[in-house]
């Protein structure tokens, strides 16, 4: 502000001259600049450099629409029924284009560019629940990824095509009872038997598996060293031999149906197979970059809006005499929470930009990933203090949101694996001696 | 039929309106603005005329300053054709009113040949609800206002209109000026599609005195400030005590 510190300057010289005639004004003067600036602190705050241009925030704005019509106003009775109805919010999403937004125009898509799907997942985050989000985040960063880039033709008429234009619903099935970050280690296998492959296993934790149509499942195709052994491959749901027995009853995510799912030689045609036999445990790599950028950027607007909701609450609810967020602690914790907000904001950015220009960003995904899951359960534990007893309730969104984001740290792509992988790229991993399988 | 339909960029209807310190009107830098409900209403209308191949080409028109581009965008996104941004600064735009707007939009629609007007009945941020009106006495224009229903019959409009009695049938010659009520449709939400399309869509540039408008104002505002607070009622009893209460305050 040059013009004030001139003025103030010129006071100051002046208040020398005529003492404290001047001074008065001057104490006034910067009274009144002070006073004025938090209000055009606020005011400026939307001017902002923009991470996204003008198509983006029309996406966002009429993705918000949608959600705000067709979506939020169900939001409590669908989570109270433990199920959302993915097929027809799957329609509405696939109508409108939001399910194809990277994906290739010849297949339906719109072959935009990831920034688009970050923009997408950050007005996703609009949802009054997880569960919603997550699923669509299943169908559009989880399971079609590797089918896109690998899968033939003839797999991505089948599968990707109605998974885009909302017409399937898709899930995807790589954690098992007993493999969960340690996929390698999966024991579901997929037997060549003439044409077909014979599959036997179960998998564990399948979002979207009671309603999906087709499965991306990664299984045993093969024996050998366990990198070289798996494949993808695209199974449809109703395949006689599948059983969907528990539905699992979660903490959180409660709209979003999870399974335990069997596989009793379960036969699928061996074109099924997405890409190279051998090659999915390295496909599933690939795809975990895409499904952990969108994870942790699905974390942004649940968070802005919970500290957004705690400083409305926090204005109204009086206590001593006055409002709550008059206590600095409050004010200062929620000013702390939104710079944290912020700085995984801008690494989401980044390593958005560098996946676009075409590099690898897996080390910077797999911060994203690990930040958001620990912000996000910081921001709702903290900010459902301030709310008091009615954070406890389930009246309010702060403690839906609570229950739902504490997920972040586990799916996807445990904390513990993110560190790992991390390490692995500073280098400060011990070396395992090798051991003979 | 080519359609003219008129979009104003607003402040949001969920932003909570704080006036300015001057008090000469309300705080919009850094506000959230979106377009007009009513006129989303009424590009939704176009929209579905031309689905019916009764409108063949929709301009969308603002006036307005820069930033009224995004709001011809999102008209485009929902399947306008072209827009026309009519530019003014700033400070000009606390000078518009709507007999300037409807003025300008004769002004374009002599320029475009069109045929039919569409607009929301009224604008959120002023809800002076004369724009339509005004444009129909300028371009002697029949007007079909709070339009419910549109349909057309031969070269004519059959338009329900909700009024304060109850629903109104009329029928228009056209030309016609029309001007969308709350009930109208439902507005669509721009597809993904249709937002990337709408970038290839041309914009045209204008000034107010491009369309023969000089912005002068023909009155000052003089001040601007909050509604009083709204005052707790009491509860009574019964009847008695009611019609005692209201005797008091003079009201029966």
């Amino acid at each position: 502000q040059p013009n004030q510190l001139r003025d103030i300057t010129m006071a100051l010289n002046a208040s020398r001259r005529y003492g404290s005639i001047i001074s008065p004004l001057l104490r006034a003067n910067q009274a009144r600049s002070l006073s004025t600036t938090s209000r055009r602190c606020q005011e400026l705050q939307e001017k902002q450099a923009d991470f996204y241009g003008l198509e983006h925030k029309e996406l966002q704005s009429s993705l918000k629409k949608l959600i705000d019509k067709e979506i939020n106003p169900y939001v409590d009775e669908w989570e109270a029924a433990g199920e959302f109805p993915a097929h027809h919010v799957f329609k509405l999403l696939g109508d409108a284009g939001f399910l194809g937004v990277t994906k290739p125009v010849e297949y339906g898509g719109l072959g935009l560019n990831y920034r688009f799907s970050v923009a997408m997942a950050e007005a996703l985050g609009s949802v009054h629940c997880g569960g919603i989000p997550m699923a669509v985040a299943v169908q559009t960063d989880m399971s079609t990824p590797a089918l896109t880039r690998f899968g033939s033709d003839y797999l991505k008429k089948e599968f990707l095509v109605p998974s885009i234009s909302g017409d399937v619903v898709s899930c995807l099935g790589v954690s098992e009872p007993n493999a969960g970050s340690d996929v390698a280690n999966i024991s579901t296998t997929a037997k060549r038997v003439g044409d077909d492959l014979v599959i036997n296993g179960q998998k564990m934790w399948i979002t979207n598996a009671f309603q999906a149509d087709w499965m991306c499942l990664l299984a045993n195709t093969s024996d050998g060293a366990s990198h070289h052994t798996k494949s993808l491959i695209c199974v449809p749901m109703n395949t006689p031999g599948i059983h969907l027995t528990k539905r699992i009853d979660k903490m959180g995510m409660r709209c979003s149906d999870t399974a335990q799912v069997f596989f009793d030689d379960v036969r699928v045609p061996a074109k099924n197979i997405i890409g190279q036999d051998g090659a999915g445990f390295m496909y599933q790599m690939i795809q975990f970059q895409e499904e952990r950028l969108a994870a942790a950027a699905l974390a942004l607007s649940p968070m802005d809006i919970v500290i957004k909701q705690t400083i409305d609450y926090t204005t109204t609810r009086t206590a001593f005499g006055k409002p709550l967020l008059h206590n600095q602690s409050i004010h200062f914790r929620l000013a702390e929470l939104a710079t944290e907000v912020e700085s995984l904001r801008a690494l989401i950015y980044r390593a958005t930009d560098l996946y676009v220009g075409g590099a690898d960003v897996t080390k910077l995904a797999s911060m994203c990933k690990l930040k958001s899951g620990r912000l996000a359960r910081e921001v709702m534990d903290s900010c459902l203090q301030y709310w008091g007893g009615m954070g406890f309730t389930n009246e309010v969104l702060v403690s839906r949101l609570y229950r739902d984001m504490r997920i972040l740290s586990i799916g996807g792509g445990a904390d513990e694996v993110m560190l790992g992988i991390i390490c692995k790229y500073m280098g400060t991993l011990p070396k395992l001696p090798k051991t003979k399988k | 039929m080519k359609a003219i339909v008129g979009v104003k960029r607003v402040i949001d209807y969920a932003v909570k309106i704080r006036v300015r310190p001057d008090k000469l009107g309300v705080v919009t830098d850094g506000v959230k603005h979106s377009m007009n409900p009513f006129d989303e209403i009424a590009i939704e209308e176009a929209v579905r005329l031309k689905e019916k191949k009764i409108v063949k080409e929709i301009i969308a028109v603002s006036c307005g300053p820069k930033q009224a581009q995004e709001t011809i965008r999102t008209a485009l996104a929902m399947g306008a054709d072209r827009g026309i941004h009519v530019e003014m600064t700033a400070a000009d735009m606390d000078k518009l009113q709507p007999l300037h707007v409807s003025k300008i939009l004769a002004n374009l629609v002599a320029k475009e040949k069109a045929d039919i007007v569409i607009l929301g009945k009224q604008a959120i941020d002023d809800d002076t609800n004369a724009t339509a009106q005004m444009t129909s006495a300028l371009l002697d224009w029949p007007q079909a206002t709070f339009a419910s229903k549109v349909e057309k019959e031969g070269d004519t409009l059959k338009v329900l209109r909700e009024v304060d009695g109850g629903m109104e049938t009329i029928i228009v010659k056209l030309p016609a000026v029309v001007s969308a009520d709350l009930r109208l449709n439902e507005p669509r939400y721009a597809t993904l599609p249709n937002i990337m399309k709408a970038k290839k869509k041309k914009i045209a540039k204008m000034k107010p005195g491009d369309c023969g408008v000089e912005l002068k104002t023909h009155f000052d505002v003089v001040d601007v400030s909050d509604p009083p607070v709204r005052e707790a009622g009491i509860k009574v009893d019964d009847v008695d005590t009611l019609i005692a209460k209201l005797k008091e305050a003079g009201k029966i």
